[in-house]
C-alpha cells in the first residue's frame, strides 16, 4: 500500500480506513520509521480477536533486541481480525510494513476519532523532528 | 598444559562415578525414602548431575572467572549502574563471625550486635535522604519501589482516598512503571525534554486528585539535576499526591542534597550502586527505603527498634503493610553498606559525590568532541552521548562502538538507554577512576569512531565469543543443556 494513502498516529502506527457492513474498519500496522528505530524485532504479541481496543491505549506489544514497546490503538473499537502468521515471520514487518506486515483490523466505534490522525506528510515532518 | 575447562560445560566434562567427596558411613538411623515420602515424590531415576573431581570443578569455575569483566579487572563506565570500586575492607566486615554465623531464628538477645548495626544503618540512610523512617527489608531497588508504592497505597486507603494513577517520566527506569502496575496503580507517562528534565507543562496537565504518586529520578537518567524539583513537589503535594524518588543516582548528591529537603516523601537506595554492595549475579541484594514521618507507620514489619540499651525486631505496628521479605532481608549487603558509610563518614561521602561529578564532567568535556552530548556541557555523575550522526553518516551504531571497546580492554557503557536519546551511550565514570584512565577511555573512543565500519560491525574480535546473534538468541533461546 502507498503510505501517502494512509493515516498515522503520533505513536507510529499506520491506519488504512475501509468500509465494511456499513461501518468503518481500520487496518493497523507499524510505520517503516518505527520498525527501523526498533532495530531487530524478536517478538510480537498480537491483540485477541474480539477484544476491545481503546484509542491511545496500549493494545499489543512488540519486542526488539533494544526494548519492549507498546503499540497504541489508533481508534476505539472491537478487534475483528489479526495477522496470525506475523509473529512467526517478523521479517515481514520490515520487508512490507504497509502491506503484508499489517497487524490487526479494528471495527471503528467512533468515526470522529479518525480526525485526530496525521496524514503521511504531517507524520514524516514529525519523524524528521524526532530524528 | 591442556586448559579447556572454560569452554566445556560441566556436563561435557562429567565421567560416571567420579567424585569430589566421599561421605562417611551414616551414624544416625536410616530409613528408606519410600517410608518418608509419598510415592509421587519418589523417583527411581537418579538426577542427571555432572560427576567430577574437585580440581576439575575448581579449574572450570576459576577459568570462567578469568574471562569475566569486572570492576576489579577493568574500567567499567556502565551508566545508571554506578560501577564503583568496592573496598575490600567491606568484605572483612561482612565476614566477621558475629555477622556471618548468625541464624535468622536466634532470639533478639543473642544478636544484639547485628541489630545495633541495622538500627544505626536505618538512621544513617534516613539522615542521608532527609527523611525520618527507614525499612531495610526490600531485597533489591525494584523491590524497594514496589514496597514504597504499597506503603503509599496503604496511606491513601487509611485516608479513604481512592487514587488510581502513578505518573512516571518517559525516561524513567523500566522498573518504575512495573512497580506501579504491580502495586495496583496505572502508570501514566509524563514527557521530558531532550536533557531529560520534566516537561512542566505536561506534568501540570496530567496532575490531578487521582494521582497517588509522582515517581522521579533526580538527578535524572541523563545525569541532569532537576532545577524545578521544588515546583514539581509543590504541584504534586497541592493535589494531595506523594513524591517518590528513585535513588539510583544518589551517588551524585551524597552529603550535598537530600531528597527529603526538596519534597520527596519516599525513596529507595541501591546499596550496590551508592554504597559499594556487590554488583550483579542477580542477588542477594538490598533496596532499603526511607519515608516521611506520616508514612512511617505503614512500613513493612519488622523494623529494628531500640529500648534503652536493647535492640529488638518490632512487629507491633498495626498499620504496617506486613512482611515483604523473609527474616530480615539480605543483611550481608547491608553490612557492606554500613561499612562503606562508616569508613567515609559525612565528609567522605560528600567527597565521593564531588569526585563522581568531577570525573563525569571531565570525561564529558573530552567525549563531546567525539560523540555529541545533547544535554549540554555540564552533568552530574553521568551523561548520555549519541552515535545517531555516526549511524547516519558511517553506519556505525552505539552497539558497534560498545562491542569494539571490549577489544581495547574496557567494559562498554550502557547503550540504548534512555530510549529518549537516539543511539544512546550512557557513560558514568564513578569517583574511583583516575585522570589517566579517563584520558585512555576518551582516546580509545576517538580511535574507534575512525575505524573501518566493517571491522566494527563484527567486533569484538578478541573475546572467547564474538558478537552473538542477538535476534536468534531472543527468538529461539536455548535455556538448558
Amino acid at each position: 500500500m502507498n503510505p501517502d494513502q494512509l493515516l498515522f498516529t503520533k505513536t507510529h502506527e499506520w491506519v488504512a480506513v475501509s468500509e465494511q457492513d456499513g461501518g468503518k474498519v481500520v487496518t493497523v500496522g507499524l510505520s517503516a520509521f518505527a520498525i527501523e528505530a526498533l532495530t531487530d524485532l524478536v517478538y510480537l504479541e498480537l491483540p485477541k480477536v474480539g477484544s476491545q481496543a481503546t484509542a491511545e491505549e496500549p493494545f499489543c506489544e512488540v519486542e526488539s533486541v533494544k526494548a519492549v514497546s507498546d503499540l497504541y490503538a489508533p481508534v476505539s473499537g472491537k478487534v475483528i481480525a489479526v495477522n496470525d502468521g506475523l509473529p512467526n515471520a517478523l521479517e515481514t514487518l520490515s520487508d512490507d510494513p504497509y502491506g503484508a506486515g499489517w497487524i490487526a483490523k479494528i471495527a471503528v466505534s467512533d468515526d470522529s476519532e479518525l480526525d485526530r490522525l496525521l496524514d503521511h506528510a504531517a507524520y514524516q515532518a514529525m519523524c524528521q523532528e524526532e530524528a | 598444559m591442556r586448559n579447556t575447562y572454560d569452554t566445556q560445560l560441566l556436563f561435557e566434562l562429567s565421567q560416571p562415578n567420579r567424585r569430589a567427596a566421599r561421605f562417611p558411613a551414616c551414624d544416625v538411623p536410616v530409613r528408606p525414602a519410600e517410608e518418608l515420602l509419598p510415592s509421587s515424590a519418589v523417583t527411581s531415576i537418579p538426577p542427571a548431575l555432572p560427576e567430577l573431581s574437585e580440581p576439575e570443578v575448581v579449574r572450570h569455575f576459576v577459568n570462567l572467572s578469568t574471562r569475566n569483566m569486572s570492576v576489579d579487572t577493568h574500567y567499567y563506565p556502565l551508566g545508571s549502574c554506578t560501577m564503583k570500586y568496592n573496598p575490600k575492607r567491606n568484605e572483612r566486615g561482612a565476614a566477621l563471625p558475629g555477622f556471618l554465623h548468625l541464624h535468622p531464628l536466634q532470639p533478639d538477645a543473642t544478636i544484639q550486635g547485628m541489630l545495633r548495626m541495622l538500627y544505626e544503618l536505618q538512621g544513617y540512610l534516613s539522615e542521608i535522604g532527609g527523611l525520618s523512617a527507614c525499612s531495610l527489608q526490600p531485597a533489591a531497588g525494584a523491590h524497594g519501589e514496589l514496597t514504597a508504592l504499597l506503603v503509599a497505597a496503604a496511606y491513601f486507603r487509611d485516608r479513604q482516598e481512592h487514587r488510581t494513577k502513578v505518573l512516571i517520566p518517559d525516561n524513567a527506569h523500566g522498573t518504575n512503571p512495573a512497580s506501579a502496575a504491580m502495586s495496583g496503580f496505572s502508570a501514566v507517562t509524563v514527557q521530558t525534554h531532550a536533557n531529560g528534565l520534566v516537561n512542566m507543562h505536561d506534568l501540570a496537565e496530567k496532575i490531578d486528585e487521582d494521582v497517588a504518586v509522582f515517581m522521579m529520578t533526580n538527578p535524572n537518567t541523563c545525569g541532569v539535576f532537576e532545577p524545578e524539583i521544588r515546583a514539581i513537589a509543590d504541584l504534586v503535594h497541592q493535589q494531595g499526591g506523594l513524591i517518590y524518588l528513585d535513588g539510583a543516582n544518589m551517588n551524585a548528591i551524597l552529603g550535598i542534597a537530600r531528597p527529603g529537603d526538596s519534597g520527596a516523601d519516599m525513596m529507595h537506595y541501591n546499596p550496590h550502586k551508592t554504597f559499594s554492595g556487590p554488583h550483579g549475579g542477580g542477588g542477594p541484594g538490598a533496596g532499603p527505603i526511607c519515608v516521611t514521618e506520616q508514612l512511617g507507620s505503614y512500613l513493612p514489619v519488622p523494623v529494628v527498634a531500640r529500648e534503652g540499651d536493647r535492640f529488638y525486631l518490632d512487629y507491633q505496628r498495626p498499620k504496617s503493610i506486613g512482611r515483604v521479605r523473609s527474616f530480615f532481608g539480605n543483611t550481608g549487603v547491608l553490612v557492606r553498606a554500613y561499612a562503606y558509610i562508616r569508613t567515609h563518614g559525612p565528609d567522605g561521602l560528600k567527597q565521593v559525590a564531588q569526585n563522581a561529578v568531577l570525573n563525569a564532567n571531565y570525561l564529558l568535556a573530552q567525549i563531546k568532541n567525539i560523540l555529541p552530548v545533547p544535554q549540554g556541557d555540564r552533568c552530574m555523575h553521568e551523561f548520555v552521548a549519541t552515535a545517531a550522526e555516526l549511524k547516519r553518516t558511517r553506519n556505525v551504531s552505539a552497539m558497534d562502538i560498545a562491542k569494539r571497546l571490549l577489544d581495547y580492554g574496557f567494559h562498554a557503557p550502557t547503550v540504548y538507554f534512555p530510549l529518549t536519546v537516539q543511539e544512546a551511550m550512557m557513560i558514568e565514570p564513578t569517583e574511583t577512576e583516575s585522570k589517566e584512565m579517563l584520558d585512555a577511555f576518551a582516546h580509545t573512543l576517538a580511535v574507534i569512531v575512525e575505524e573501518d565500519p566493517e571491522l566494527l560491525h563484527h567486533a569484538p574480535h578478541t573475546t572467547p565469543v564474538s558478537r552473538p546473534d542477538e535476534v536468534k538468541a531472543a527468538r529461539q533461546p536455548i535455556l538448558a543443556y
